[in-house]
């Protein structure tokens, strides 16, 4: 890139903006769905490690979700500050839909976050779980509204432009549930969840590896592991159904996922290589014959279009695309072999003693995120040369902001962020050390004050062992 | 059927969505300023914890203002962001720095010290960034076509700047009206002083602010003071005045809710103030709300969910507030 141009900084400053933000959106949407089950849990049953649990990944989730509001934040003024065309001529399509995402997602979140974290000793269990479902039905309203509205981006369908070069939206519900739309919800949804039970699991299994006993630990990494096996096998397919609809719509993206850069019958499905638009080839490719024809079109012998068939100046930068592709599928086939040497051991009764799938499963904790953050680049470095596919190009979306400006704010950006991703990683990482069956439990919600109902107070409550320190 | 001005009822909507932000996320921000004006950590903690469960929701308000101006005018959310990139890229990174110290700053002790100038300095930046994009707003915005045609330095003048410390001393006035509202003993009694010091000083500053303001456009000078314009304009300065006798007067008395609500009060009238400078002009001085609007289909679109949500939204949030009404109790939750 042109550290000069004002251009080149200001993608470059979305790119680094959006991928610190999706990471906590990719975490918070999975956590917020899972300490719902557990408080559910918790009151259906009455046993003390649900609720250990839960207020174990509460703390956790606390940190998380208020680096993704700011970050969030910052990305619903930074459309304006360095995409002005764009906002001025998407704004009426796109941001109604991020409207609604504030009215009904954003208040949703925040207005019961607050009792969900703070209001434990102010209102009745109910209550207080009625918060905790609010935030995470916000969490995924939110995911529902921004991935159309990218949907829009990458598929834009329901609209006119008018006599301004604005895209008016013609047909509400086309543009909303615009082609790619629902693939892209529920592929990233379920990797949301993903990313969160492979954090889980990591931790479970962490504390199952210090101390085959704990209880809490067990818990986590018996569920994490149920998602493995469950949700990554409907992933893979999930993300098989999305390349087929992008296929349909972006051929080109596909094109570049797998390296195929001249149009032939029988194309091979490249393992791995090294993509060099220049030469417009895949050097030391590794191919399995006629198997990309095989996965793209069901035939071994079908044709498929290479990136020959469109001028350079409309293809994406192929090697980025392409190397973002194989990490996100190479994790996505982790996450399944993990999903099935789990169901396995818990087959024959040895899910807690397989010490392997345990250091397995610790390894794998932070790799859905980076499953995340490849699969968003596949999908936006693959639109490029457009910000609204086919209809505006990046180059002219820009907004007439000095290469001066941009590269200071830029600068602002890369130091604070790294500092705070440093710190709240950094304090993440220390409260997951602390051994969730120590958690202690007083002044959960007290009970609404109905005689003979089935959970004592006392029976939620256990005495503090506290050992760590706290805060 | 009668025709419905979108337009102007979109106006008004995004004009309420951030005096609510203004409103709400002032006295947090508010306390982020005092914050190393307070006697020693327990009274920080005493005073973060006063906001800590409800800042997230205000801030949502300034989201909602973002994301409506896209939404609703495309137009004017395109120019003002490059035009004002310096201040607006400064407040969110200042929103960035306090909004993470609320949760590190419980997370560490040897740590603290960082995230308490984190949570102060990202409070003033934020603050102070906020009243310069006012300021430089009013003072006018050159646009040529659909883009702005200014300069990156443009919204750096001695207006602005004053607009800029207007909003701090106003934040820290709200700041403190709400810490004498939410808390007891000596911290009350510290927030009781220094509501009277911001209240003199966001006076003064508004004073000076309005008696500049129709200077820098001719058409500010007609809106005020033209006959009879100025039938409906003089009642603001003289509640204004009202207002803030009132204010002391309240604390005088060692009131505790009648000092927020009455610096509430003052922001909801300059705030009148300012609408009577600005209307109809969104981007002044060439660009009215009408220039700006989006198409109907966009506005309407959005305007059924906001006459449905918006209520709902009010409802909760008050409800929240109300979860945690009376004074502050430090060390609750989750922590």
């Amino acid at each position: 890139m042109d550290w000069s141009s004002a251009l080149d900084l200001a993608r470059f400053q979305f790119a680094f903006t959006v991928s610190f933000h999706i990471f906590f959106p990719a975490f918070t949407i999975g956590l917020a769905s899972y300490l719902a089950v557990l408080e559910g849990l918790w009151l259906y049953t009455g046993r003390d490690v649900f609720l250990q649990t839960y207020r174990y990944w509460l703390k956790i989730f606390a940190v998380a979700f208020g680096m993704g509001v700011v970050s969030g934040l910052v990305l619903s003024y930074q459309f304006g500050t360095n995409w002005s065309v764009f906002s001025d001529r998407a704004g009426p399509t796109l941001g109604p839909l991020m409207g609604y995402e504030v009215l009904t997602a954003f208040f949703l979140e925040a207005g019961f976050l607050g009792v969900m974290l703070f209001g434990v000793n102010r209102v009745g269990r109910g209550l207080h779980y009625f918060a905790t479902l609010m935030v995470a039905f916000g969490t995924v309203l939110s995911a529902f509204w921004i991935l159309s509205a990218n949907s829009w981006m990458q598929t834009p369908a329901g609209y006119a432009m008018n006599e301004a070069g604005q895209y008016v939206p013609t047909d509400w519900w086309a543009a909303i549930f615009n082609p790619s739309f629902p693939y892209r919800l529920v592929h990233m949804v379920l990797a949301a969840y993903l990313t969160t039970a492979l954090v889980v699991g990591a931790v479970g299994a962490w504390h199952l590896l210090a101390n085959r006993g704990n209880v809490a630990g067990g818990l986590m990494f018996s569920m994490a592991m149920w998602m493995a096996t469950v949700v990554g096998p409907l992933q893979v397919v999930a993300g098989d159904l999305h390349g087929l609809n992008t296929l349909e719509h972006q051929p080109a993206k596909v094109a570049a996922m797998e390296g195929h850069y001249r149009t032939r019958q029988g194309a091979p499905f490249i393992v791995v290589g090294w993509p060099d638009d220049e030469a417009e080839t895949v050097h030391w490719a590794l191919e399995i014959p006629k198997a990309g024809s095989l996965i793209l079109h069901h035939d071994p012998d079908a044709e498929v279009t290479g990136l020959d068939a469109w001028p350079r100046s409309e293809r994406p930068p192929v090697p980025w695309v392409f190397w973002s592709f194989r990490v996100m599928l190479a994790i996505g086939f982790g996450i399944v072999g993990v999903g099935v040497w789990s169901l396995i051991q818990r087959i024959r009764g040895r899910l807690y003693d397989d010490r392997a799938l345990q250091r397995v499963a610790v390894f794998f904790g932070p790799l859905g995120f980076l499953a995340v953050l490849a699969g968003w680049i596949v999908t936006e470095v693959g639109r490029q040369p457009y910000t609204i596919y086919g209809l505006l190009r990046t180059a002219d979306a820009a907004s007439p902001v000095e290469a001066p400006a941009v590269a200071s704010s830029l600068v602002g950006f890369i130091v604070i962020y790294l500092g705070v991703f440093a710190a709240g990683t950094f304090y993440i990482l220390r409260l997951m050390r602390q051994n969730p069956d120590e958690v202690a439990l007083p002044g959960m919600p007290p009970e609404e004050e109905v005689p003979g109902t089935r959970i004592s107070m006392g029976a939620a409550y256990r005495p503090s062992r506290r050992g760590v320190e706290k805060r | 059927m009668f025709e419905l001005d979108l337009a102007f009822i979109w106006a008004v909507l995004i004009a309420v969505a951030v005096l609510a932000y203004v409103a709400l996320d002032g006295f947090d921000l508010g306390v982020g300023i005092l914050f190393p004006f307070l006697g020693g950590e327990h009274e920080q903690t005493t005073a973060m914890s006063s906001v800590a469960p409800v800042w997230d929701g205000n801030e949502t308000w300034l989201i909602l203002g973002g994301g409506g101006l896209l939404a609703v005018f495309p137009l004017a959310y395109a120019v003002i962001m490059p035009a004002l990139y310096a201040p607006i890229i400064a407040m969110l990174l200042g929103l960035v720095l306090r909004g993470v110290a609320f949760e590190f700053r419980g997370r560490t002790v040897r740590g603290r010290g960082i995230w308490d100038v984190s949570f102060f300095g990202g409070s003033v930046v934020a603050a102070l960034a906020q009243g310069i994009t006012l300021g430089a707003l009013l003072q006018g915005i050159p646009v040529e076509g659909r883009a702005y045609a200014g300069g990156w330095w443009d919204w750096i003048t001695p207006f602005s700047l004053v607009a800029g410390l207007a909003l701090v001393a106003g934040y820290v006035m709200l700041g403190s009206t709400w810490l004498v509202l939410k808390t007891e003993g000596e911290l009350q009694q510290r927030a009781r002083r220094y509501a009277r010091i911001a209240g003199l000083t966001t006076f003064a500053l508004i004073g000076v602010f309005s008696l500049w303001t129709p200077l820098l456009q001719p058409e500010y000078m007609e809106r005020w003071f033209s006959w009879p314009a100025l039938l409906y304009t003089a009642p603001v300065p003289l509640l204004v005045i009202a207002c803030t006798a009132a204010l002391y007067w309240s604390l005088g008395q060692g009131k505790e809710l009648a000092p927020f609500l009455y610096a509430q009060g003052l922001f909801v009238l300059c705030y009148i103030g300012l609408g009577i400078s600005f209307y109809p002009y969104i981007v002044p001085p060439r660009i009215s709300i009408w220039d700006a609007a989006g198409p109907d289909e966009s506005l309407m679109f959005l305007l059924v969910g906001a006459v449905i949500l918006l209520p709902l939204v009010l409802g909760y949030t008050a409800y929240a507030y109300w979860i945690f009404r009376g004074k502050v109790r430090p060390g609750e939750g989750y922590h």
